[in-house]
């Protein structure tokens, strides 16, 4: 295939609050808030699945709400607050994290940062009721081990305070 | 993937005039279709202009006349959840819901919705032939895997669908497009604004390149208490529609008053018959009626193979769909069938 011809841009600036800390970046305005915290940062909890918004592996919080930052250009964000899964944690695992933990919700674990970030967008936004509505709201991040239902009872867990319902 | 630039202007009429006459240089909002479509090397913009931040295009409000205005750069989940949409018209709510994903849905914007492109394979392929892409090199999609593909307004040219979930309620809803450009401003009825693709499948719709849609507005009407939107697909959430359909009604007693029916993943376009709407005038609300109704929409529904399953599915559908809208209560999450 023909590559288009390449145009010199510059770097712009760009001030990004990521899980707290206030960066300060020079960077090309194609570069995908996913790499920016991949390769930029070294933060690479958050996970490359697809790299085009079909897997939801790459699911962070842009000032709260869960995001896919690989169709997120970083230069659209600046400043705006980042939280990816290395900011979830704070002295104790996040309630989210524990019930992860404590229903085996992932084999691989390749999907599970990205999970448990959409997991807590999705609690904060408040409007799943029902198993049934989390399972729709949680349609968004793909599993290919099958651990579905674990992540599912792990959010109903928190969800609900402790009490659940197991299928 | 190309290397572009990115501006950012103040206000509407600068950010037209960055992108005026510059035939490569787009406007950016919430990235979710150009972003992956510049990943995959069908679109190479020179230069973005983004709009995510103007204040002209982040309002919905209630107008003098009753209609409700939505800003175009309002994220799509915004618009679903906001309580004049929920109340007033909770079938755009649903649609809207239905589409993409929670993600997406915090990304993507009004304007953006409207402008999204087909997800044919072959669309999406740079390696192969397409009339969308490039005009005059074919369309493989006709004779090859085409079981998402249209069965209504095709052409020799192209058979894609349009996929918004969001479109097929505003067109049911008789929205208006409220669009800026170089020479002014204009409103573009809803539809009128998507296109069928005849000989030019390149272009989607009747937008100019340098034109913004600001906002969308839908005209009050009376819509909020029979209303379904259904979704089927191959899936259970999170997929492209193989057959959607809006319904809308306004009932006395059994007897229909008015009827809308949209239906999605059919056609180059959100797809309406007048002829069905006025049938159902006067008649009651029976599966038998509503049979007869989707009979008159999918009047020259043609297959290419694989898709020929959309013609009998959209006939159930919409008989469905219509009988769900009389009780919007019985269903379930996610634009399902009623249990």
């Amino acid at each position: 295939m023909q590559q288009p011809q390449q145009k010199s841009v510059g770097k712009k600036e760009v001030t990004l609050t990521i899980n707290g800390r206030k960066e300060n970046l020079s960077i090309l305005p194609w570069v995908s808030l996913l790499d920016l915290l991949r390769d930029h940062l070294d933060l690479t909890g958050t996970k490359k699945g697809c790299d085009h918004g079909q897997c939801g592996a790459c699911t962070v919080l842009c000032d709260g709400k869960r995001i896919l930052s690989c169709l997120t250009l970083a230069v659209m964000k600046n400043g705006s607050e980042i939280t990816s899964i290395e900011g979830i944690a704070e002295v104790e695992l996040h309630p989210i994290q524990q019930a992860f933990i404590d229903h085996d919700a992932f084999q691989c674990g390749y999907c599970t940062p990205g999970q448990i970030c959409s997991a807590i967008g999705m609690l904060q936004e408040g409007k799943a009721n029902s198993r049934a509505e989390v399972q729709e709201l949680m349609s968004g991040n793909l599993c290919r081990c099958g651990a579905n239902i674990g992540i599912i009872d792990a959010i109903m867990q928190v969800k609900d305070g402790g009490s659940y319902e197991q299928l | 993937m190309n290397n572009f630039e990115y501006k950012k202007a103040q206000n509407v009429a600068e950010s037209i005039n960055l992108v005026a006459g510059r035939e490569n240089t787009k406007f950016l909002a919430g990235g979710t279709n150009l972003v992956d479509l510049w990943k995959y090397n069908i679109t190479n913009p020179d230069e973005l202009v983004d709009v995510n931040h103007l204040d002209e295009l982040l309002q919905i409000q209630t107008l003098p006349n009753g209609a409700l205005r939505l800003g175009a750069s309002v994220k799509n989940a915004d618009t679903a959840y906001h309580p004049e949409v929920e109340n007033r018209y909770p079938l755009l709510s649903k649609a809207i819901l239905a589409g993409a994903s929670p993600q997406i849905r915090n990304m993507a914007s009004n304007g953006g919705n409207l402008l999204q492109r087909t997800r044919c394979y072959y669309f999406y392929d740079a390696e192969v032939p397409c009339n969308k892409r490039i005009p005059g090199s074919g369309c493989p999609a006709k004779d090859g895997h085409n079981r998402i593909h249209a069965i209504l307004g095709t052409s020799e040219h192209c058979i894609a669908v349009f996929p918004s979930d969001m479109c097929v309620a505003l067109a049911a809803l008789d929205a208006v497009v409220n669009v800026a450009g170089p020479a002014g401003t204009r409103a573009i009825a809803f539809a009128d604004f998507h296109r069928l693709p005849g000989d030019r499948p390149d272009l989607d719709n009747t937008l100019k390149p340098d034109e913004l849609i600001t906002s969308i507005d839908l005209p009050d009407n009376n819509f909020a208490t029979h209303y379904s939107y259904l979704k089927l697909r191959d899936r259970h959430s999170y997929a492209f529609a193989l057959v959607s359909v809006a319904t809308a009604l306004q009932l006395d007693g059994d007897t229909i008053v008015d009827a809308r029916i949209a239906l999605g993943g059919v056609a180059h376009k959100p797809w309406r018959s007048v002829a069905a709407e006025n049938f159902l005038k006067g008649k009651e609300a029976t599966t038998e009626n509503f049979g007869k109704a989707a009979d008159l929409i999918l009047e020259g529904a043609k297959g290419f193979g694989n898709n020929d399953f959309k013609i009998k599915l959209a006939k159930k559908a919409i008989q469905r769909n219509c009988i769900m809208a009389l009780n919007p209560d019985s269903q379930e999450p996610g634009a399902q069938p009623s249990a």
